[in-house]
């Protein structure tokens, strides 16, 4: 097979290259190049003081910066033994809902489906079926406008604090926005019909699968850390069972189980581990799809982030017609010495921060493993899986199928890529 | 139609993609966006790229690394109008919190190789390599603004962007000043308009996500906050932050809390 190289792999959100080694046809060596600049974000946050804390790890990512925000509060909160309201922990829930609704529907839509479809981006994708592409952009903008009801502005909100929140908003803003909530839940049980129709590449994997768990609610802000081989960890035993290095080819640091295995975490973790937590209309498009749990397919993440899409539609509309702010919008902190973890569900999968805090509330050290840092050597070892096939393939076909099997993860490589390079090579 | 659309080229450098997600987030403009110019290469969104010169070159990020330093003098090169788009790319960023440290030990705390990583010392804006034709501020940008720019670009007009700081901005919500009333410390006075004035707006202070407004009184606003703040050393990380590296907020710290501090 001829050398593939592809200068840079699009829709994604950072800087890296793939690397395929072949000898005789068979896979010797895939790497997962990560070019993405560091940033250095757990050096500076050492004596900035706990509430600048999730302002600061917001800029970890423009996709997802409440996860960040909410990972980074969770965990300093704990440090200080700190438990928020009720109403601030389902107005946390409600904005989180914002995040899925947003990253969700660009990734479906804007990321991944143009490679099942056929189409370099959703904008020629446009071109053809305008009104798909509308009904993308309107599901993607009820998200945000959620979000800037919460936080002020859909990147980087404003409005989350250790403690709670700066303040309520206004439950006639939220209140506004449930006609369009309304027509996001049918938009969304449309996609999940539309998901079940693509063309997805044939790979099934036996993943170990990582996710929040939580008994009463579709995991994702509290909870115990739970595996399929079993593992159940608390959030605080985090570290017990997964473990980050850093490796030669790579800016980012990669993950495995201290059993020295892969694990994967994000949609298909989430669907597989918590599908009974669901709400009612997910949970039927699931039962519906006749789709067989678990689903180990990775391309068919989309399907995942589809039942997703509804689930956090449905809740978003139960959590505003529940909405009553009483009392005020955060706990007055007693600033102590401690140490703290916490850990949330970023649309792409799991977020761990830790923080050791001085007396003054000043930040001693900081650790954070984002989702994609999880996933990296999982990508490497389904690429491994996938290259039998390509090599049958045309040289375009194989490129494109190894492309779209790194898009199909929601790379998250800002927390590590935007320059991927696919180089595949006969030693 | 006769005349040929403007090609616009969106590139990354150091940065989270919260810029470039702002383009994608214009849901009601996009499609007529993209009728209007002709999107030749933007990574985030299409697969597709067609080869330069191009009309308008977007770029988010900062300059952090010795590679970036060869890529945005290409972007430079290849392309007619270069608009800085961000705080990291016209300030730094918040990864610009390095130049005030030392950048090795930052690799050593978070990297357990940091002999695998190549990095500059420093991250510094885009205009401190090439010549930036037009820059917009905001962590991340306000998308109002990003279309105002582009339409005046393609009309071929000055962009009509706010001179005036935030305080302004919360007068037109009608927002009681946090500082007056609440006592909470906000750099808001020495910020540039265009986030609407969202953080005062929730009862908190500004942390300058837009960058310095035009003359500041720094001595005035630094000794102010000072006399507030709610745990030491308040004042000097509100100006350290996102904005940090922006020349007005380094004199801040570096002058005139230094200073205080000496006196």
């Amino acid at each position: 097979m001829k050398n593939i190289e592809v200068p840079a792999l699009a829709r994604v959100e950072g800087e890296g290259g793939l690397y395929i080694g072949l000898e005789n046809g068979k896979a010797v060596e895939i790497r997962l190049d990560i070019y993405e600049p560091p940033r250095f974000f757990e050096g500076f946050l050492k004596d900035r003081f706990l509430q600048e804390v999730p302002d600061i790890t917001a800029r970890i990512c423009g996709i997802c910066p409440v996860a960040y925000q909410m990972s980074a509060a969770y965990a300093l909160e704990n440090a200080l033994g700190v438990k928020i309201s009720p109403q601030a922990r389902a107005l946390r829930r409600l904005m989180y809902c914002g995040e899925y609704i947003e990253s969700h529907a660009l990734h479906i839509y804007m990321l991944q489906a143009p490679d099942l479809l056929g189409k370099e981006s959703a904008l020629e994708l446009a071109a053809e079926a305008p009104e798909v592409v509308k009904t993308a952009l309107r599901l993607k903008k009820i998200g945000n406008e959620l979000l800037k009801a919460i936080g002020g502005r859909s990147v980087h909100p404003v409005n989350v604090c250790v403690g709670g929140f700066y303040s309520w908003p206004e439950a006639k803003a939220l209140k506004a926005l449930l006609p369009d909530l309304e027509w996001g839940l049918n938009a969304a049980l449309d996609t999940v019909k539309l998901a079940l129709t693509l063309p997805y590449p044939d790979l099934e994997i036996d993943y170990e699968f990582v996710a929040l768990h939580h008994p009463d609610e579709y995991g994702v802000i509290e909870g115990e850390i739970w595996s399929s081989n079993g593992r159940k960890l608390s959030i605080a035993e985090y570290e017990n069972g997964y473990i980050e290095e850093h490796v030669k080819h790579s800016n980012a640091l990669h993950s495995h189980t201290v059993d020295g295995s892969t694990y994967l975490v994000g949609p298909l973790a989430r669907l597989n581990l918590n599908h009974e937590q669901l709400m009612p209309n997910a949970k039927k498009a699931l039962a519906d799809s006749g789709i067989q749990l678990p689903l180990k397919n990775p391309y068919k993440s989309l399907i995942a982030r589809g039942i997703e899409l509804v689930h956090f539609y449905e809740e978003a509309i139960k959590l505003i017609n529940e909405y009553k702010p009483t009392g005020p919008a955060h706990v007055e902190l007693k600033l102590k010495a401690g140490e703290g973890s916490g850990a949330t569900e970023a649309p792409r999968g799991l977020l761990y921060h830790r923080y050791k805090i001085d007396g003054n509330g000043m930040v001693q050290f900081a650790k954070i493993t984002p989702p994609t840092a999880q996933n990296l050597p999982r990508i490497e070892a389904d690429l491994f899986a996938l290259t039998p096939k390509l090599i049958s393939m045309s040289e375009a076909e194989a490129t494109l199928t190894a492309e779209h099997l790194v898009r199909s993860y929601d790379p998250c490589i800002s927390c590590a890529t935007h320059f991927l390079k696919l180089k595949v090579e006969e030693k | 139609m006769t005349t040929k659309k403007p090609t616009v080229a969106v590139y990354k450098f150091s940065s989270c993609d919260g810029c470039q997600l702002s383009i994608l987030n214009m849901e009601d403009e996009l499609l007529n966006l993209a009728d209007a110019i002709d999107i030749a290469y933007f990574l985030e969104a299409t697969r597709a790229q067609k080869p330069g010169p191009y009309d308008i070159a977007i770029v988010e990020g900062s300059i952090t690394t010795a590679h970036e330093i060869e890529r945005i003098k290409e972007v430079r090169a290849n392309a007619r109008t270069v608009i800085a788009l961000g705080t990291c790319a016209t300030a730094g960023g918040i990864q610009a919190l390095r130049n005030f440290a030392d950048a090795d030990e930052y690799a050593k705390v978070v990297y357990g190789h940091p002999e695998y990583l190549n990095y500059l010392k420093s991250a510094t804006p885009i205009a401190e390599h090439i010549l930036v034709d037009l820059e917009l501020w905001g962590c991340p940008v306000n998308k109002t603004q990003v279309i105002e720019v582009i339409v005046a670009l393609l009309n071929n007009r000055r962009p009509n962007l706010p001179a005036h700081s935030v305080c302004l901005e919360c007068k037109r919500r009608g927002n009681t000043c946090v500082i007056v009333d609440k006592g909470i410390p906000c750099i808001g006075p020495a910020t540039q308009a265009g986030c609407g004035a969202i953080c005062p707006s929730m009862a908190r202070g500004c942390y300058g996500c837009f960058g310095p407004a035009r003359d500041v009184n720094t001595d005035s606003m630094a000794n102010m906050l000072q006399k507030m703040e709610r745990y030491p050393g308040e004042t000097a990380r509100l100006f350290r932050g996102i904005s940090g590296y922006a020349p007005t907020f380094r004199t801040i710290v570096d002058d005139v809390l230094s200073a205080n501090e000496e006196a």
